[in-house]
């Protein structure tokens, strides 16, 4: 086995292991999702035109929420050290803890995303495209937000940081998943958004990595 | 093997030393003493590659740590090991990450007398055994460089005795071995003092 | 530029500029608000268009303290070079400043013209999002308690932040043609009638003096607290 595929399989026991962070999470967006009812009253008519919108934030602030755990735990208990010392550069150590995050629990997410949206009145035709909105957006989450764990290492109240550094950075997906479910709510084709959301996720993808890297090297020191 | 040439290193503000030089061939060891704060452990973090020295070069078989990472073990006060994860599954990912092949992680199984513990979450580990498992992949994944920050701290004596034997078997092969210690090594060894307060 | 990077000689060339740069967004403002109070007015807006003057360069202004920031934050990560750091942790207050300030008078300048103080019109979002960068920029450099690896955080956030701004640019105006305001905003809005531009670009050359004289002072002000800071060090070190 590769060690790309020792330290993926790592990550995604450690996201699974103790805790279960992806059922945190979308117990969340459970959560999430059933207060927007109770604060904006039950009549369908007002719930389903927000329904994929209130989805899709719920998505990305329930993506926040495991990610405080991601470098941390292994800061703490000198793993990251080990981590260093392995067979492949700190840049794919984080482009694989990243990617991890996304299957472990941006995938979790991504299913549970159409099913909230559904309660709250979204048309049954657009919950496939909710489930690959999720999919890309989280995909760019999941980088986006490695990043902010990473600067966040050795902060005090990590987790609140991390939002706070992450949360302006996830607007441009926020706005392109938002705009392909809007879009297909019209009758419009989400394709332009889609593929923005994608390009996106891409960049965060190839951007992601480097700067977090940089931040680990800066809390090991 | 190593050579460390005009090293100064810094925390914050504060200089820990001016000017350091150490060179260690293959079979040799250093222990290096020194009052609480003199520098041992951010010396060895350098040398790893995990802090920038202000001033000098360091270099392990001639090259900068940042290349040398795959020839050099860094064991650390802590063990990086996560509490609700089986001892196997931990050793298996740590010899296996650092390189060492089946037949490497289970001879250091059997060195180390981790059969025993191979199915327990590490948290139910005590100190020592938890210092026993960390030091598993130094004997799994063969690597020249030990540095090795207290390693003795946490064993009882009978386990002292035999990372004493397990170093020099390290340094008989063609190893080198640089230990921060409060207490002499059990093992014929050169001496460096980075002094400090005491 | 690469001579300034050395602390003693930015202290020595800065020091005349200190008060040079005061002084001109001194005479700056006053002939700006003095041109702005006496300039026509719109006849559609009325007086209230005299809010444009505090406004349009407040928001220009923000989004400049920015770019210092980011290319700051560049030159910190790359060349280690602490004066970048300075120049960096220095642009994010008065730049957090200026845009709240555009925030504060575009609502001010909503209520008569638009009748509600805040819509969700493109250029104003971007504004607010520009906003969210400082607080999680002044968040995170809060947050860590060693000043180097605060140093450094940082400016992998502010580099970050330089590359996304025009990303976040692009999104906000791609959502505002997808949900257009119902709201009375004139597209076209940015063609200004010349009466306007002396005033505009008066308090523009103000607005642009004040940012260097408060980034300049602040930068020599951080330089001088890191010094007192070795210094006390060194004194406890031998005491």
């Amino acid at each position: 086995m590769s060690a790309a595929a020792l330290l993926f399989r790592r990550e995604l026991a450690l996201s699974w292991g103790g805790g279960g962070g992806p059922l945190v999470a979308v117990g969340f967006l459970a959560t999430l999702t059933t207060l927007i009812p109770l604060a904006a009253g039950a009549d369908p008519t007002r719930l389903a035109p927000l329904a994929a919108a209130v989805a899709w934030v719920a998505l990305a602030l329930a993506s926040l929420l495991s990610l405080e755990r991601l470098f941390e735990r292994d800061h703490e208990d000198g793993a990251l050290d080990l981590l260093a010392l392995g067979p492949l550069p700190l840049e794919a150590v984080c482009a694989l803890k990243a990617l991890a995050h996304w299957v472990g629990t941006g995938l979790p997410l991504a299913l549970a995303a159409p099913v909230a949206a559904l309660a709250l009145g979204l048309a049954p035709s657009l919950a496939p495209l909710a489930l690959v909105a999720g999919l890309l957006g989280g995909l760019g989450f999941s980088f986006i937000g490695a990043l902010g764990a990473a600067l966040a290492l050795g902060a005090r109240r990590g987790g609140l940081l991390i939002a706070a550094v992450v949360l302006p950075l996830f607007i441009p997906p926020v706005i392109f998943g938002g705009g392909a479910l809007a879009r297909a709510a019209d009758g419009q084709s989400p394709l332009q958004a889609l593929a923005l959301l994608a390009a996106y996720a891409l960049f965060a993808a190839a951007v992601s990595p480097l700067a977090a890297a940089a931040a680990v090297r800066n809390a090991q020191s | 093997m190593l050579s460390v040439t005009g090293l100064s290193l810094s925390r914050g503000e504060r200089v820990l030393f001016r000017d350091l030089s150490l060179a260690l061939d293959a079979g040799q060891a250093v222990a290096l003493t020194g009052a609480n704060g003199a520098g041992k452990t951010s010396l060895l973090r350098a040398i790893a590659g995990f802090l920038r020295p202000d001033a000098g070069t360091i270099a392990v078989d001639g090259q900068p740590p940042a290349e040398a990472r795959d020839r050099l073990h860094f064991l650390g006060h802590q063990d990086g090991l996560k509490g609700q994860r089986l001892t196997g599954n931990e050793l298996d990912f740590q010899a296996r990450w650092l390189g060492a092949d089946a037949a490497g992680t289970a001879h250091a199984i059997q060195t180390l007398g981790l059969d025993p513990l191979l199915d327990l979450e590490t948290r139910k580990l005590s100190a020592g055994q938890r210092r026993r498992l960390a030091l598993a992949r130094l004997i799994a994944a063969p690597r020249p460089l030990w540095l090795m920050d207290e390693p003795f701290a946490p064993l009882d004596a009978g386990w002292r005795e035999a990372l004493g034997r397990l170093m020099a078997e390290h340094l008989v092969g063609g190893g080198a071995i640089l230990a921060a210690v409060h207490d002499p090594l059990p093992i014929p060894a050169a001496a460096l003092d980075l002094g400090g307060l005491s | 530029m690469f001579g300034l990077a050395n602390p003693d000689r930015f202290m020595r060339v800065t020091r005349p500029l200190v008060p040079l740069a005061w002084g001109a967004a001194a005479i700056l403002l006053a002939v700006g608000v003095w041109l702005s109070f006496s300039a026509p007015e719109d006849y559609q807006q009325g007086s209230t268009v005299r809010i444009m003057f505090i406004h349009v360069p407040a928001a220009t202004l923000g989004l400049g303290a920015y770019l210092a920031l980011g290319v700051s934050s560049f030159f910190a990560l790359v060349f280690r070079h602490a004066l970048a750091d300075a120049a960096a942790r220095a642009a994010a207050l008065p730049g957090a400043m200026f845009t709240s300030l555009a925030l504060i008078t575009g609502a001010l300048w909503g209520q008569p013209m638009w009748g509600t103080w805040w819509v969700w019109d493109a250029r104003l979002t971007s504004v607010l999002v520009l906003f969210l960068f400082y607080l999680g920029y002044m968040a995170l450099r809060a947050s860590i308690d060693d000043e180097q690896k605060a140093a450094r955080a940082a400016a992998v956030l502010g580099l970050v932040g330089l590359v996304n701004l025009p990303i976040v640019k692009f999104s906000v105006d791609w959502w505002n043609t997808l949900h257009q305001p119902a709201s009375l905003i004139r597209s076209g809005g940015t063609s200004v009638d010349p009466a306007f531009l002396p005033a505009l670009l008066t308090m523009m050359a103000a607005y642009g003096a004040l940012f260097l004289a408060v980034w300049v002072t602040a930068i020599r002000t951080e330089v001088t607290r890191r010094r007192v800071l070795t210094l006390r060090q060194r004194r406890a070190a031998m005491a």
